[in-house]
Order: structure tokens, then sequence, then C-alpha cells
């Protein structure tokens, strides 16, 4: 396989995680205006709990959905004990989210020390797959196959249901909504929630390709940060093709510009706030 | 008054290095006003513009990378010109970093500051042929400047000191001049200030770039102290504790920064020789400062001292508007001005 399908698919593969990672991130950051600065945590967080999990016997898929609802609950304990406090207060929130993440780092160092832990791939995944005529890797194609089906999910959550409805909402006018008798502080608690399980499931399926260390969270935060950024906050199709703009500049230049990598990740991000300070999906606020 | 005791605040601290026993306390003592002269230009943004920035770390960096670049070339050159040169790459990045950053305020400010912050890490971190990479930059022996050694801990605290002093002195002429002034009144209403015909784009420029011209200085002085420069450096975690030194002691006060930047430099320390866990004490004070003390320690303990006499005198008991407190009230819950600045900064 050519040097330049591999970094396709595997471009690919981080797009799926990037955008199960900041689907959640632009959700809450689209109906709560909260920058959460922990949501690097929640990733790395469902990597380690998952760890734990399928060390104490737990099959991968089992472990992936119940490190997520841990990290659920972790979210969900956050937004009611601490963000609740702080409505409105965007600074604020950004301290308190920054801080919270040193804090949740620190427990994960002392906790599961500091050696990388490996998460080895599902049975059912390893090895490659041939499809015409070029052999795929199995799992990274597993991955690019939950991240379309999440987006599917998340889609028909959002544009399908009366919950996510009452989102949309939220997203468009949060006060407006409290009028019509939407319950606006019920929906952060849920929308939160949901966002951390995106992040801490995402956390374990990519734990195999990743594996889990620390710094884990301070390397995937940015990246969720530059998704939501170029695609717009709040949109679900904006965060769809950041993610993949993202995985694709992350590792073509990686490959070809080494020394340059993250100056070659960040400057999209720059001209896009330069030029388009919205992002390139959401509409302009006001 | 006031004057006794800053004299005299003066007096004991030019006077550390002799009732302080142990060069590892003078050297802490060091610590504290390289990173005092830090916080309060992280505090010309934060407190006085109301644009909190999560990349200052990186123009701190950039200045001690470039001094450490220009040492280690060898070409042998004089520390006066690596002072100016580190100086003046640190006031070009500040400009680079205020016009693409000022595109935004509020939360955009501080998302734009964080990718910069990165990007400055990145290169530190990835392009090894400049900046050796995670190795960092070494170099040999500190300044002697008009013949005065910086070698010794003691040498190098006075040299620090003169530096913060300085740093002081701007601070206080610039909070009292019509720029700052000025700054201030586009922190809090940005859109009279352009009707009353100031350029509020231009004194956030200039205000940005004063503030990179002191974390500047404190990068440089932070390269002479340690005789190194690694990319932890520029992480965003040393643009956090920056901007915890501002916030803890009170953003928008000349004494908060250098109160913060001895809490966090004490704590640092005593949490580094009793407990391995210093970031998450640094996390933990964030939060409590945040969620319970939102104004900062200085203004904090001012309120609270405040309190205590008012209810130690029973006439005065009765609501005696103290200064300060005629604007608007006691902020008893909630952030204080500059955290949600984003609010008018629209």
């Amino acid at each position: 396989m050519s040097l330049w399908l591999v970094l396709a698919v595997n471009s690919i593969t981080l797009g799926g995680l990037l955008f199960l990672l900041s689907a959640g991130f632009s959700l809450i950051f689209g109906l709560m205006k909260i920058p959460n600065l922990t949501h690097g945590s929640f990733f790395m967080l469902g990597a380690y709990f998952a760890t734990s999990l399928i060390a104490r016997g737990f099959d991968f898929w089992t472990a992936a959905v119940l490190s997520g609802l841990l990290v659920a609950a972790f979210g969900g304990i956050v937004e009611r004990l601490i963000l609740r406090r702080l409505p409105g207060a965007e600074l604020a929130q950004v301290l308190v989210t920054l801080g919270l993440s040193f804090m949740v780092a620190d427990v994960c160092l002392m906790v599961w020390t500091g050696d990388p832990i490996r998460v080895d791939t599902p049975s059912g995944l390893r090895g490659a797959t041939a499809l015409a005529g070029v052999a795929f890797p199995r799992y990274r194609l597993a991955i690019s196959v939950i991240a379309v089906i999440c987006a599917a999910a998340l889609w028909t959550l959002l544009d399908r249901t009366r919950l996510g409805a009452m989102i949309r909402a939220g997203v468009d006018d949060a006060p407006m909504a409290r009028v019509v008798g939407i319950r606006v502080p019920q929906l952060f608690t849920i929308v939160f929630c949901l966002g951390a399980w995106l992040a801490g499931f995402a956390g374990v399926i990519g734990g195999p390709i990743l594996s889990v260390y620390p710094g884990l969270d301070q390397e995937m935060l940015p990246l969720a940060l530059v998704v939501v950024i170029l695609g717009g906050s709040g949109s679900l199709l904006g965060s769809l093709v950041g993610s993949f703009i993202v995985g694709f500049l992350y590792n073509f230049g990686q490959a070809m510009f080494p020394e340059l990598a993250y100056v070659v990740l960040f400057l999209p991000m720059l001209i896009v706030l330069v030029v388009r300070p919205q992002g390139l999906f959401a509409r302009p606020a006001g | 008054m006031n004057r006794i005791a800053l004299a005299a605040a003066l007096v004991i601290l030019a006077a550390v290095p002799w009732w302080v026993s142990g060069t590892y306390y003078v050297n802490i003592a060091s610590q504290i006003l390289l990173y005092a002269i830090f916080a309060l230009g992280v505090n010309v943004l934060a407190g006085y513009a109301g644009l909190v920035s999560l990349g200052h770390a990186g123009l701190f960096g950039i200045a001690a990378y470039a001094a450490g670049k220009i040492l280690s070339t060898g070409s042998g050159h004089g520390h006066v010109v690596v002072a100016i040169g580190a100086i003046a790459v640190a006031l070009l990045a500040s400009a680079v970093f205020a016009v693409l950053a000022l595109r935004g305020t509020g939360l955009g400010f501080v998302m734009i500051t964080v990718a910069l912050g990165q990007i400055v890490w990145g290169v530190a971190y990835r392009w090894i042929s400049l900046t050796n990479g995670d190795n960092g930059i070494t170099i040999t022996g500190r300044p002697s400047p008009f013949g005065f050694s910086l070698a010794s801990p003691r040498s190098f605290y006075w040299a620090t000191f003169v530096v913060f002093l300085a740093a002081v002195v701007s601070m206080a002429v610039f909070v009292g001049s019509p720029f700052g002034a000025s700054l201030r009144g586009t922190r809090d209403q940005p859109r009279r200030m352009t009707a009353l015909g100031y350029h509020v784009w231009m004194i956030r420029f200039l205000a940005f770039l004063f503030s990179g011209f002191w974390s500047g200085v404190a990068g440089l002085l932070y390269l002479y102290y340690n005789q190194f420069v690694s990319p932890q450096a520029v992480a965003l975690t040393a643009s956090a504790e920056a901007l915890l030194m501002v916030i803890s002691g009170g953003t928008a006060t000349l004494l908060g920064p250098i109160v913060g930047a001895t809490l966090v430099v004490v704590i640092k320390n005593v949490a580094s020789a009793y407990i391995e866990r210093w970031n998450f004490v640094l996390g933990a004070i964030f939060v409590v400062i945040v969620v319970f003390m939102p104004e900062g320690l200085v203004p904090g303990v001012a309120r609270l001292t405040r309190r205590a006499v008012a209810a130690l005198r029973p006439h005065a008991a009765v609501p005696v508007p103290a200064p300060g407190v005629a604007a608007g009230g006691e902020p008893v819950r909630g952030p204080s001005p500059p955290l949600n600045g984003s609010e008018r900064g629209r």
C-alpha cells in the first residue's frame, strides 16, 4: 500500500475519532456557550477507565460503553456542581474547566502511573481486509464506520426527535426556548452528559491506535478546538467536515513537514478566525 | 502613611538576601520577582483591557528562546545586544499575536491566543533544528552588565529586583496615565469609547505590546535564571499559571499580580517539596478561586477586612459606603468585572 493511501486511511480514522470528540464539544459550546476545556480530559478518562475495566475481564465493547457512561456521570457532576454556578461567565468557565483538566490529569497520573497503557484491538477486528486489491487495517475501517453511525444517530436525534428539537431551540435562542416552556437547565445537563459520553467513548475506541498516556488530554483538546473553530460551534455538519479537515492536515502535515506539523494544523484555523470568525458552517451570531 | 509602608516594603525587599538565609530561599525570591514581572505584564491585558490571554507563555518563551539562540550561536555578541534582540523579537511576536488575536474579544480572544500559544509550543517542541526540541537550549553563564556579575544568587536577585522596580513603576505610571484610563474605558464601554472618538483597536494593540514587552523581559530573566529553556516554558500550563497569578491576586490591581506570583511560586515550591501533585493543587486553586473568590485574593481580603472593621465598630455598622464599593456594590457572587468582560467586549 502506498504511503499516500496509508496516510489517507489514517487521516480518515483520526477524523472519525475527532468527530466523536468534537461533536460533544461543539454541542456544549453551541447550546451552553461553555468552552469546555475538560473535554480532552473526558477523552483520556474514558480510555483509562476502559483499560481498568478490560483488566477486570470486561470485553472491549462493553468496556467502551461503560467507560463512556462513567465519564458522562463525571461530566454531569461537573456541570451540576460547578458550571451551573457560573452562568454566562465565559471566562470564569474557561478557567474552571482548565483547572479541572489539570486536576483530572494529575489524578490519572496518580492512579494509572505515567507509563503508556496499550489497549488491545478487539479480537474480531485484528488484521487487514482486502478491498479492491488493497489491504486496509480492519480496526481503522471499523472506527470510520462507528463514526458514521454515530454521526447518523446524532443527526437523527437532533433533527428528528422532540429532544433534538428542544436542543436546537436552545442553541438558537435559549431565553425564547425557556419562554415556550422548554426546561433549558435540564437540557444543559443532558447535552453535557451526552458530550462527555461521546468524548469518553471516543477515548476508548481510539485506545487501540493511540494507546493511553499522560498528556493525551492536552494533545486532543487543541485538535477539538481547531475542529470546532473551523466548523463553527453547534453545527454537526461543521464538526464532521472540520474533523476530516483536521484529520488530513494533521497526518499529512506530520508526514510532509514533521517540524512544522503544529503550524500546518493551526494556520488554517487562524485564517478561518480572521476571515470568517463564526466558522465555516455556523450562521453568523446575532 | 502609604509612602512609609511603600518605603518599608522596598527596604525589606531590597534587603532580602541579608535577612533570608540560604541561597535556596534567595533563589525562590528571585523567582517570585521574575514571575511577578510576567504577571504584571499579563495583568495589563487580563486586568485593565479585559482581554484574557492564554498564550502569553509563548511571548515569554519566544524572548527566552531568542536570547538563548543568539547566545548559543557563539558569535560573541555582548549581552546588551542579546537583551535588545530578545526583547525586539518578543515585541515583534506580540505585534503578530495582537493583530490576529484582536480579531476577537472575550472568548474569541482566548481561543486565538490558545492557538497561537500552541503554535509556539509546537515550534519549540518539533522544529528541532531551530529549537533543539525537547532538550531545549542551554546557555553557559549569566551576563555581567556594567561589570556587575550576576552569577551568584544574591547579585541575580538584586538585578531582578531592579528590573522588577522598573516594571512596577512603569505599571503605576501606566495605570495613572490617560492611556491607562482609556484602556479601562475600552474594557468597560468599547462602544462608548468608539463614539467618543477613541481608536479602540489601537489602544488595545498598544496595550498588547506593553504587556508583551514585560512578558519578554521576564522571559529573558527566566533564561538567565535557569540558564536553560525548554518547550515546558511555553506550554499551555505555563500560560495558565501566569493567568492564575493574576487572577488569584486580583485582576486590575497593581499589588494583585505580585501577591499572586508570590503565592503561586511559594505553593509550587512547597508543593513540590512535600507532595508531588503540583498540577492538582494548581487546578484546585483555579477552581476554588473562580467559584468562591472571583474577585481575587487582594480585593477579596480587602472586602473581608472592611466587613470585619465595620463589624467591630457598632456605630459605623450601618452601611457606610467604603471606597471602591460605591460603583455597583460588593461583588459577593459572580465573576469580577474582568472575568465577564467579554459581555461588554462585543
